[in-house]
């Protein structure tokens, strides 16, 4: 069920530069599920107006805790960045239809891909994956070393491969780079980060069962407004999908890339 | 009586709130929110003879206090408005307002022939306005010869009042309001998004991929007032007035420079509980102001 609450504040840290991790309490932790997201109001004025999507990168239900990863880019991000613990945000959610584990087979492995920002949202699905017996293989990519995190949480979860497009930490270029190099042994991928590399991915494993997350600018966060929409491959029955409400994450082959 | 009812022709309404078109899709997503009930009325999504898909991606972006979109009319279709979007709002009790689209004067008769006739529409809400569509649109509400030629060609086939939603994008307001009112208009709303444009600080080409979008949001306000405060003066049919409505407050506003209902556009994608609680503070705002009932204070600025 969607809901709007004022979630509290519990913990804001800058864990790489203009990166931060925020842990939110609130009820709507309860119904959060990995690959969804929340869309979040950084202030109480009109401006900077829209909310901001941003994906759930852990949830703790016993605590009514949820982390969300976020770079501090524009001024919404920014102003957001500035909360204090003890402070209230305006959250909307959970949106959208996540990542789904079960899609893993119970002792198979799990290959895992993400770029950038969109790795946030893999690391509860690789605690989910593991908790289910799921081998996960991480591989992600980053600009440059300071822009990168986690690499302890993830490593704590499975083999776990960092590549930055300047070398500075991991191999050098682009997870594709690296996917050719390693040729990983897996049953189903799952990937979110930008679209040259999501696309690359459906090309690499065409037999492969796979979920991609997608990301579009966003109005309304429900489905309503009709602004994320992408266009659907012609052999799927609707003309186009929502990313807000219909995804974010969609089975590989849906949207066309 | 409810303090805050309000009649126009073809609507009675239990207040003078109501999501605007293309801001609320055909309800779905908010009735998971909350019970449409509460509301005075629904302006549903605009819709065309056909399918359409609208513009390419971005559609949206962010400006100071406003946010520029060109969607594009995006939308299932009469046929599947008909079929599967009229009949779920029919679980509420709230007279829905069909925004009509299209491209040449027979498409907009077409829908408007047909979706006039589905029981829970109770007016209809001309789209001559709209900026992000290459043909039609806009069109035909820039030029008060052609706007009023299209009144005249919906009325003669509409079972419902029929309303004309007027386009900020012309020099001079007053004559196209004035135009469509001799054409037959039962009623005006006012204003659509104003056209403008945002650059990519980096490239310095336009973010939305449209190039151009509408602006809407609390920045476009006071340019919302002016018209309804202006068109009031002109026409003797009633104004839904909207454009940055965020409260309680705009509300009184826009009712006191003229309007008789008001719509809430983009504060549902800030807050999608906006309508009810600006439902649920209008009695207060009224016991402040010392008003009995909210209809006295429409056109109050005149007077």
């Amino acid at each position: 069920m969607i809901r709007q609450e004022r979630m509290t504040v519990v913990r804001q840290v800058e864990i790489a530069h203009h990166i931060y991790e925020l842990v939110l309490q609130g009820e709507i932790v309860q119904d959060m599920n990995p690959g969804q997201f929340v869309h979040v109001r950084v202030s109480d004025s009109f401006e900077p107006l829209l909310r901001r999507p941003i994906s759930i990168a852990s949830i703790d239900r016993e605590a009514s805790e949820c982390t969300i990863i976020y770079r501090a880019e524009g001024r919404g991000t920014q102003i957001l960045s500035q909360k204090q613990v003890g402070d209230q945000v305006d959250v909307l959610g959970p949106l959208g239809n996540g990542f789904s584990a079960d899609a893993a087979p119970e002792g198979g492995t799990a290959l895992l891909v993400g770029g950038g920002i969109g790795v946030p949202p893999l690391y509860e699905l690789s605690k989910q994956l593991n908790a289910r017996g799921v081998r996960t293989i991480h591989v992600f990519g980053f600009a440059t070393e300071n822009v990168t995190f986690y690499e302890e949480q993830f490593s704590a979860l499975g083999e776990t491969h960092f590549v930055t497009v300047d070398g500075t930490k991991g191999t050098k270029g682009f997870v594709t780079d690296l996917l050719e190099e390693l040729q990983p042994e897996f049953d189903v991928f799952y990937s979110c980060g930008p679209l040259p590399m999501l696309r690359a991915l459906e090309q690499f494993y065409p037999e492969k069962p796979g979920f991609l997350s997608f990301e579009e600018r966003m109005g309304c966060g429900i489905g309503a407004c009709f602004a994320c929409i992408c266009k659907t491959t012609e052999n799927t029955e609707k003309d186009y999908v929502k990313v807000c409400s219909d995804g974010p994450v969609f089975p590989k082959g849906v949207v066309e890339l | 009586m409810s303090r805050i009812n309000v009649e126009l022709p073809g609507l009675d309404l239990k207040n003078p709130i109501m999501p605007a078109s293309g801001c609320f899709g055909f309800g779905r997503e908010y009735a998971q929110l909350y019970d449409l009930s509460v509301l005075g009325s629904i302006m549903i999504k605009a819709t065309t003879v056909e399918t359409r898909l609208g513009n390419p991606t971005p559609r949206v972006a962010e400006t100071p206090a406003g946010m520029l979109n060109a969607i594009g009319l995006q939308n299932p279709g009469l046929e599947k408005v008909m079929k599967q979007e009229l009949p779920f709002l029919e679980k509420y009790d709230v007279p829905i307002i069909a925004n009509v689209a299209g491209t040449l004067t027979e498409d907009y008769v077409q829908v408007a022939e047909s979706i006039s006739t589905a029981p829970n529409v109770k007016a209809l809400e001309l789209n001559i306005s709209c900026p992000n569509v290459k043909h039609g649109g806009i069109t035909f509400g820039t030029d008060p010869v052609i706007a009023r030629e299209l009144v005249e060609a919906v009325k003669a086939v509409s079972k419902v009042p029929v309303y004309v939603k007027l386009s900020p994008n012309v020099t001079d307001i007053v004559e196209i309001a004035k135009a469509v009112e001799a054409g037959g208009a039962d009623g005006i709303t006012m204003i659509n998004t104003l056209v403008g444009m945002r650059l990519d600080e980096r490239t310095g080409k336009p973010v939305i991929a449209n190039g151009t979008g509408g602006l809407s949001g609390p920045a476009v306000k006071p340019v919302a007032i002016r018209m309804v405060y202006e068109v009031y003066k002109a026409v003797n049919i009633p104004i839904i007035g909207m454009g940055g409505v965020t409260n309680a407050q705009d509300v009184i506003d826009f009712m006191s420079a003229g309007a008789s209902a008001v719509a809430v556009g983009t504060a549902n994608f800030v807050d999608p509980f906006v309508c009810p609680n600006i439902i649920e503070a209008l009695p207060a705002k009224l016991e402040e102001l010392g008003v009995k009932q909210i209809k006295e204070i429409i056109g109050r600025s005149h007077r």
